[in-house]
C-alpha cells in the first residue's frame, strides 16, 4: 500500500509539484471518495479557482470493478462541495504511476495540460488546443503526443469547461466522464485542458496465494452469475421498458405521465440495440462492458452520396435527460443530441433538464419571445434543441450567460421554480418512481440518484419502509453510508451486490488494510464528515426542499408530499446528530 | 506438441484488460506492471482495440538479439528468460517489430510471454485462446 498514501500536489500557477506522504489519510477515510473530500477541505482555501482533487482506493487495479476515480471540488453549478466519479483508465493509470491522490491547485498563466508519470508532473502548453469545438480532437493530439498507449489516460475538456457552463463535464477515454456538477468548469476557470495520467507500476500485495484465491472467486462471481446480466446485455438501458411501464420515467418535465407506447419502444434499450448498437467497451479491469456505443449515420447535408458516422455512448440517463425528458422519442434523434453534448463536454443530465425547463416556461410565457429566434423550444423538436445547446454554450446574451449557471438560477431570475426540477441546486435524474428516489436526492451527498438509490426503495414497494418518517430516514441512510464505503475503495455501485460487506472484509485481508468490521457505521462517519464540511460551506439543511412539480405529478410509488418530506428529513438529521445512532 | 497463444478476434475485444491484469498477477501481485500482453485502442476507442501478443516465433529474433543469451526458446512454445543473465540493455525489445517484448521499467527486464495461457482464462469473452498443435519446434 506503499503507492497509495503518496499524494501529488501540482500547483499551475508556480508550475511546480511536489508529493507527500499522507498514510494518515488513507488510514482514516479509506480513499477515492473519503480521501479526495478530506483533501478538498484541507486545500480549499489555498486556490481561489477551486482545487481539483482526484483519488483512487485501496482495491484500484487489484481487484475487479474497482477502477473508479473520485473527484472533489467546489461546484459551480452548487457552489458546495461537488464530487463525481468516472470510470475508464484513469484510476488505474494515477495508481500506477505511484500515487493515492492527485491535488491540481492555481490557474495556469496560459491553458495548458499536465502529464502525470511516475516522475511527477509535466506542464504542457495548450494553447493550440483551447477553443476546438469537439472535445476529442485535444483528446487524439495529446494521445499521438504522450505515447503511453494501454497504460494512459486522458482526461479533458470541451468548449463548455472553457467557456464556464457550471455543469460542464470533464471526459475520459472518450466516453466515460466525471459528469455531474461540473468540474468541466473549474478546470476552465484553471485554464487547465487536460490531465494526461500514465504509469506501469506493480501494485504488490502481502497475502499472494490469498489474494490469488479471492481474485479468482470475485471474477467468476462476476463474469458468471446473472448478477451482472443487466448491465452486460443491453446496458443500463433495459431499465427505460420497466421503467416507463410502472410510470416512473419522467417524461416532459413531469407535465406528461408516460409516452405512447411506440414512443417508449424507440426509446428502449432493445431497440437500440437492435438498430444502433456497434460496440461495446469496458473500463479497465472489468468483465462486464456496460458502455454501449451506437453508430450514428448520418447524410452529409451538402454533397449525396457522403455520410459522416460517429460512434455515441448512449445510457440510461441520457436517453431519459435528452430524450423523454424533452420529448424527442426518435433514436437517432436522441443520439444526435447525446453527440453534441458529448462534443462540446456538457452534462447530458442537467442540459436536459435545463431544456425542459425552457420549454415549459417559455409555453407559460416566462420568457420573452424573442429570446430564439427562428429554433422556439418545443417538446421534441430535436433541431431547435440542437440549437439551445449551442447557445447554451457560446450565446453571450444574459439569458444564455444564466443558463450556463443552471437550472436553479434560471427559475430564480425568471420565475418557474414550481416546475424547475433541481434538488440542493443539481438538475433531477431519471426516476420519478416516488417519495424515496426525491428525498434520496435530497438527502444524497451529491444530490444524485447513485448516493442512496432511493428509487430503487420505490420500485421494491417494501410497506415497512414507507410506514414511518423514521424507517424511510434509516433505509436511505443505510445505502448512502454503504455507497461512501464503496466509493472510498473505490468500487462500481454497479457491483454494490457482490462486494457485500463480509466480501469487503475478506479481500481487504489479502491485501493488508485494516478496515473497521463495522463498514457501515464507518460509511455513516465518512457521510457526516462530508455533511459538515458542506456546512461550513454554506449548505443548510433545513432549506433542503422537493420541487413543487414532483409533488403534484403522479408517481407510482408513495407520492412525494412535503409534510412526510419535512418529517424524513428531520428524522435523518437527528439520526445524523446522534453519535450513538447505529444502523447495523 | 507446440503450445500457442492466439487472438481469435479482436472484434470482440471490450478494452477490458483482464488479459493484461492476468499475466500480470502471475508475479503473485496486482497492476499491470509484469504483463506481457496488450490491449491499446487503435486510435480512439470507438475504433477498437489492438493486441498485441507473443507470436512465439519459430525462429524468435528477440533470442538471437539477446548478448547475454538470457532468452531460450522451448520446444514446446514460448520463450523463457534467464533473469540472472539479462543486463537489461534492451536490445530483445528492439528486436521484436511488433513490440511484443514487454518492459519492466522497475526491475529494467523485459516481461516474456511464456505461452501458459493465464490471460485467456481470464478474457471474459474469448478473444485469446491457447492452442496445441502436433506441429514440430526447430
Amino acid at each position: 500500500m506503499k503507492t497509495l498514501r503518496r499524494v501529488l500536489i501540482a500547483d499551475l500557477c508556480a508550475q511546480s509539484f511536489h508529493v507527500e506522504e499522507r498514510p494518515d489519510l488513507f488510514s482514516e477515510y479509506i480513499g477515492g471518495a473519503g480521501v479526495s473530500s478530506a483533501l478538498l477541505k484541507e486545500y480549499q482555501g489555498c486556490s481561489p479557482e477551486g482545487p481539483a482533487i482526484f483519488a483512487v482506493g485501496p482495491f484500484t487495479a487489484l481487484f475487479p470493478m474497482a477502477s473508479k476515480t473520485v473527484a472533489s471540488f467546489i461546484s459551480p453549478l452548487t457552489g458546495n462541495y461537488g464530487e463525481s466519479h468516472a470510470g475508464g483508465r484513469s484510476a488505474v493509470s494515477l495508481r500506477m504511476a505511484g500515487y493515492g491522490a492527485l491535488v491540481v491547485l492555481g490557474q495556469a498563466p496560459f491553458p495548458q495540460y499536465l502529464v502525470v508519470d511516475e516522475e511527477g508532473v509535466r506542464f504542457e502548453d495548450a494553447r493550440s488546443l483551447w477553443g476546438m469545438k469537439n472535445c476529442s480532437t485535444p483528446a487524439r493530439i495529446m494521445r499521438e503526443k504522450e505515447g503511453g498507449a494501454g497504460l494512459r489516460s486522458i482526461l479533458r475538456i470541451g468548449p463548455a469547461g472553457e467557456n464556464g457552463v457550471a455543469y460542464a463535464s470533464v471526459t475520459t477515454e472518450t466516453y466515460r466522464h466525471f459528469g455531474r456538477m461540473g468540474l468541466g468548469a473549474v478546470f476552465g476557470k484553471k485554464k487547465l485542458k487536460g490531465i494526461v495520467l500514465k504509469g506501469a507500476r506493480e501494485t504488490p500485495v502481502s497475502e499472494p496465494a490469498l489474494y490469488k484465491t479471492l481474485y479468482n472467486e470475485l471474477y467468476t462471481q462476476m463474469a458468471s452469475s446473472d448478477l451482472m446480466k443487466k448491465y452486460h446485455d443491453l446496458g443500463t438501458p433495459a431499465n427505460i421498458l420497466p421503467l416507463h411501464e410502472m410510470g416512473g420515467l419522467p417524461v416532459c418535465n413531469l407535465k406528461q405521465r408516460t409516452l405512447s407506447p411506440d414512443e417508449a419502444t424507440n426509446l428502449s434499450g432493445e431497440h437500440f440495440a437492435a438498430r444502433f448498437l456497434n460496440r461495446r467497451l469496458a473500463c479497465s479491469h472489468c468483465p462486464v462492458a456496460c458502455i454501449h456505443l451506437a453508430a450514428l449515420r448520418l447524410e452529409a447535408p451538402s454533397e449525396p452520396y457522403f455520410y459522416q458516422t460517429s460512434y455515441v455512448s448512449y445510457d440510461y440517463e441520457l436517453l431519459y435527460a435528452l430524450g423523454s425528458m424533452i420529448g424527442v422519442t426518435d433514436a437517432q434523434n436522441v443520439l444526435r443530441l447525446i453527440d453534441r453534448v458529448e462534443q462540446y463536454g456538457m452534462d447530458a443530465i442537467s442540459t436536459g433538464v435545463i431544456l425542459a425547463w425552457m420549454t415549459e416556461a417559455y409555453e407559460k410565457d416566462f420568457l420573452p419571445h424573442d429570446l430564439f429566434g427562428e429554433e422556439i423550444p418545443r417538446w421534441g423538436h430535436t433541431e431547435a434543441y440542437l440549437s439551445l445547446i449551442d447557445k447554451i454554450c457560446f450565446d453571450p446574451a444574459p439569458f444564455f450567460e444564466t443558463a450556463r449557471k443552471g437550472c436553479a438560477a434560471l427559475s430564480e431570475t425568471y420565475g418557474g421554480k414550481d416546475f424547475a426540477l433541481v434538488f440542493g441546486k443539481n438538475e433531477m435524474p431519471g426516476y420519478h418512481t416516488g417519495i424515496g428516489a426525491h428525498l434520496g436526492f435530497l438527502l444524497g451527498i451529491r444530490h444524485s440518484h447513485l448516493d442512496n438509490a432511493g428509487y430503487a426503495l420505490d420500485q421494491k414497494q417494501d410497506r415497512e419502509v414507507f410506514s414511518s418518517p423514521d424507517h424511510l430516514a434509516r433505509a436511505l441512510l443505510r445505502e448512502e453510508a454503504f455507497r461512501h464505503i464503496l466509493s472510498s475503495l473505490v468500487v462500481c455501485f454497479f457491483a454494490r451486490n457482490i462486494f457485500a460487506p463480509d466480501k469487503i472484509l475478506q479481500l481487504s485481508q489479502s491485501i493488508n488494510i485494516s478496515l473497521p468490521d463495522d463498514l457501515l457505521q464507518k460509511g455513516l462517519d465518512l457521510y457526516r464528515a462530508k455533511l459538515s464540511f458542506k456546512e461550513e460551506l454554506g449548505f443548510r439543511w433545513e432549506e433542503l426542499s422537493l420541487p413543487l412539480r414532483v409533488c403534484v405529478a403522479k408517481t407510482p410509488g408513495i407520492q412525494p408530499d412535503p409534510d412526510f418530506a419535512h418529517k424524513t428529513l428531520a428524522a435523518a438529521r437527528g439520526f445524523l446528530n446522534d453519535s450513538s445512532f447505529s444502523l447495523s | 506438441m507446440r503450445i500457442k497463444l492466439s487472438v481469435e478476434n479482436t472484434q470482440l475485444c471490450v478494452g477490458c484488460q483482464l488479459c493484461m491484469y492476468a499475466c500480470s498477477r502471475r508475479s503473485g501481485n496486482g497492476g499491470l506492471g509484469l504483463s506481457a500482453i496488450s490491449v491499446r485502442s487503435s486510435g480512439g476507442m470507438s475504433k477498437g482495440f489492438t493486441i498485441v501478443v507473443c507470436r512465439c516465433c519459430e525462429d524468435a529474433p528477440c533470442v538471437e538479439a539477446c548478448p547475454e543469451k538470457a532468452l531460450i526458446q522451448i520446444k514446446t512454445g514460448g520463450i523463457r528468460l534467464l533473469k540472472d543473465k539479462c543486463t537489461g540493455c534492451g536490445l530483445c525489445r528492439d528486436a521484436c517489430i511488433i513490440g511484443a517484448v514487454f518492459w519492466d521499467s522497475v526491475n529494467r527486464q523485459p516481461n516474456i510471454c511464456v505461452q501458459c495461457g493465464q490471460c485467456a482464462l481470464f478474457c471474459p469473452h474469448h478473444v485469446l485462446a491457447l492452442t496445441k498443435s502436433e506441429e514440430k519446434t526447430p
